[in-house]
């Protein structure tokens, strides 16, 4: 690698945390937006979840008497950049992943593990008996979450696979050869069972209403994240964020790598990168709107045996039927 | 080796968001499930029926005894004000007694949707929370258009009510009940048919129909469990006498009851409809007349100090049944003793038996269910004067003491 590259993959990575925290709170205070507006309220101004972190980074770090202290102040660090890492490998803005040839979906899928890791380890550490209730509920969460993910993934790769010898769980492969195109009728629906768990998983994965089961504000007070507050408090904040922002990025890479400067023939490039990364913007907020927004205004909290059922079997249910509507679909 | 601990105490207050009065729930759980659950009051208590005895008069105890609860504003100063008068013989006139019947029914009204609300938020569901109290607004316009006040009604008074409902008045109470006869099949298809909260709510918090007996619950908690337990049709004050009331049971829509916490939804709801009915009736047979026994407050006040006597009132609270006692002795300002009981302070002896078995997850709801109404329970503390150590008795310290008691008596 050269020392040029490097330094660009240096840069980018800078930009892509940046930009991704920027719209992760962005898309947070349009969704609170939205909320208020569905539940009959005002609702705080767009620009709230900033204040919210500025506020925070300003407000005293409390650390607990009982906690392991350096794993209490590393968790939030740790949720933060590999959450920020998520995004130098999905597709962002209609172009290819920054590390793209470095990592593929299993890379990512393991990622995803890694913030709600640095939760449970945060959790537990504060030594609180409401953050340990709440640690137990997030690891059962994680696992249960897991094997809808898992089908999803793989189907889509296996769908590519038989279009294509390029590796199929490269992003750019999955961009190149588009899901959808690749199926018959039977396989559209199938297809579209795929998205609709991957859907589903994402307020999971953004711990949101109905399944922020580890945060729980009337039963747990919050939680994992009872004990922290101050910069701690505003790294976890951030996480949540850029996490959400991109769960909702991988579901557009997977499912929708459609560009619209191709379709109106723009050749400048830079005129077809701002079209392309508007067109990219508008399909996040559509996803997130239906995956996260809606979903949490029309639903109560589940407990957490009902998520892990409802995840490990009717997910998981959903996404084998697509899997194999598309297997018929190859059949034929 | 020895035995690995698996359960661990998890305080639920006294301060905590599904709280809304401090109060503290210890549950010992084991993982999720709650093992037991143990109910330590003592954290509002404020000395009104000190107060009450000590530093005001009959008429300023109304004023005290609305400040009791602020949901429960009428049933408080409605005991007291009917033990007042049964101790000092006074006798309303029967239109006061039907505006006393109005105002707290409206109270019953209002207390329920805040209570489905609240329900809403414990169980995370805020959408429910927030066009639960939207459709409250509207009782809250209705009951400061009568009184004057939105929360605080400020209505009652010893002989009679302090406010009539005038002729043209009803046009607008009318319009209000029609609102929520119009919007009730909307409130029963959030509450009672949405999937969610079937899930959180059905078989949670059960409390069996012996269970609640032997507790001795009251109100919705225990008609919610199949005892049809209400003051105002088992001994009829005021003016139910007169009214078609019946004790609500959930069996009535369902045909089963289980003693769930959607059980006491189910109460709850059709107590709304209930209580829209009673208003209803009362405004179309209400007589006419004058509202107040002795409108002359200083002959009033020297009628009730030349007073000697004891009495109990049992009032039908939105929570169950809130019993209060006064006795009168000549030469008082104000009473010689005053008791008050309040629903919530039954009620939570049943708290335990219906956490017991569930999950961390059921607490919030399970525990709202019974709608407490912690600064209406807190006056179970003692205070030792030497060393200025706040204890509470225990049944077992109580028990000992009692033994003790009789065995110095032989």
């Amino acid at each position: 690698m050269s020392t040029a590259n490097i330094f660009l993959i240096i840069i980018g990575s800078v930009i892509l945390a940046v930009a991704g925290a920027f719209l992760g709170l962005l898309y947070r205070g349009i969704d609170r937006k939205l909320v208020a507006r569905m539940q009959a309220r005002v609702g705080p101004p767009i620009i709230q979840p900033f204040r919210d972190v500025t506020k925070l980074f300003m407000k005293e770090n409390i650390v607990p008497d009982g906690a392991v202290t350096w794993l209490y102040n590393a968790a939030p660090f740790l949720c933060l950049i590999t959450s920020a890492l998520l995004l130098l490998y999905i597709p962002l803005f209609g172009q290819t992943a920054l590390l793209d040839t470095y990592g593929d979906l299993i890379l990512i899928l393991y990622l995803f593990i890694i913030p709600s890791l640095a939760l449970v380890v945060g959790g537990f550490a504060s030594s609180s008996p409401f953050a340990t209730v709440g640690a137990q509920r997030e690891m059962v969460m994680m696992m249960s979450y897991e094997l809808p993910l898992a089908v999803v993934s793989i189907t889509v790769a296996w769908v590519i696979s038989h279009v294509t010898t390029a590796n199929p769980f490269m992003l750019s492969t999955i961009a190149a050869y588009p899901v959808w195109n690749q199926v018959g009728p039977t396989g559209f629906i199938g297809v579209f069972l795929l998205l609709f768990t991957l859907m589903m998983v994402t307020p999971a994965e953004a711990t949101k209403v109905p399944f922020d089961i580890a945060e729980a504000e009337t039963e747990l007070a919050g939680g994992v994240l009872v004990e922290y507050s101050g910069r701690n408090m505003g790294l976890f904040y951030l996480a949540d964020g850029i996490k959400a922002f991109a769960i909702v990025s991988l579901i557009v890479a997977l499912f929708f790598p459609y560009n619209l400067s191709p379709v109106f023939g723009i050749d400048v490039a830079w005129l077809a990168f701002i079209v392309d990364a508007l067109f990219f913007l508008v399909k996040v907020f559509v996803l997130m709107f239906f995956s996260i927004t809606l979903v949490r205004t029309s639903m109560a909290r589940f407990k957490v045996s009902q998520a892990s059922w409802i995840y490990i079997v009717v997910m998981s249910l959903i996404g084998l039927l697509g899997l194999v509507l598309i297997w018929l679909d190859f059949l034929v | 080796m020895s035995e690995v601990q698996t359960n661990y105490t998890v305080p639920v207050g006294p301060l905590h968001p599904a709280l809304k009065e401090p109060i503290r729930v210890d549950l010992e759980v084991d993982g999720e499930e709650i093992v037991d659950a143990d109910i330590v009051v003592g954290q509002v208590h404020r000395g009104i029926e000190w107060i009450g005895t000590n530093r005001n008069n009959f008429v300023q105890n109304i004023y005290m005894a609305e400040r009791v609860c602020g949901i429960c504003n009428i049933c408080h100063p409605f005991a007291y004000i009917m033990a007042v008068e049964k101790a000092a013989g006074i006798d309303p006139p029967p239109r006061a007694e039907y505006i006393r019947v109005i105002i707290a029914e409206l109270e019953r009204i209002h207390s329920h949707l805040l209570w489905a609300g609240v329900a809403g938020h414990e169980i995370g569901f805020d959408t429910v929370f927030y066009l639960a109290w939207r459709v409250r607004e509207e009782i809250l316009d209705l009951i400061e258009y009568i009184t004057g006040n939105r929360v605080t009604k400020a209505m009652f008074q010893i002989g009679g009510v302090r406010r009539d409902i005038t002729e043209e008045q009803l046009p607008r109470i009318r319009q209000s009940l029609e609102y929520y006869k119009s919007i009730f099949s909307q409130l029963g298809d959030i509450f009672l048919k949405d999937p969610t909260i079937i899930m959180r709510t059905k078989n949670v918090g059960i409390l069996k129909k012996e269970d609640a007996l032997k507790l001795l619950t009251v109100g919705p908690t225990v008609r919610a469990s199949g005892v049809p337990k209400d003051v105002r049709v088992d001994q009829p004050y005021s003016a139910y006498a007169d009214l078609d009331v019946k004790a609500i049971t959930p069996d009535m829509l369902t045909g089963t009851v289980v003693g769930d916490v959607y059980d006491r939804i189910i109460v709850r709801l059709l107590e709304v409809k209930q209580s829209i009915e009673i208003i209803e009736q009362c405004i179309a047979e209400m007589p006419s007349g004058k509202i107040l026994a002795e409108p002359k407050m200083a002959k009033l006040l020297n009628m009730l100090k030349k007073a000697e006597g004891e009495g109990v009132a049992r009032v039908e609270a939105p929570r169950g049944e809130d019993i209060h006692y006064v006795r009168l002795e000549a030469g008082r300002e104000g009473p010689a003793a005053w008791k008050i009981r309040a629903p919530t302070y039954v009620n939570f002896i049943a708290i335990p038996t219906i956490l017991k078995g569930g999950q961390i997850a059921d607490v919030p709801i399970a525990f709202a269910s019974i709608d407490p109404c912690q600064s209406c329970t807190n006056r179970a503390v003692t205070v030792d004067r030497n060393t200025r150590k706040k204890t509470s008795l225990d049944y077992e310290e109580l028990h000992r003491l009692s033994v003790e008691k009789t065995r110095r008596l032989e």
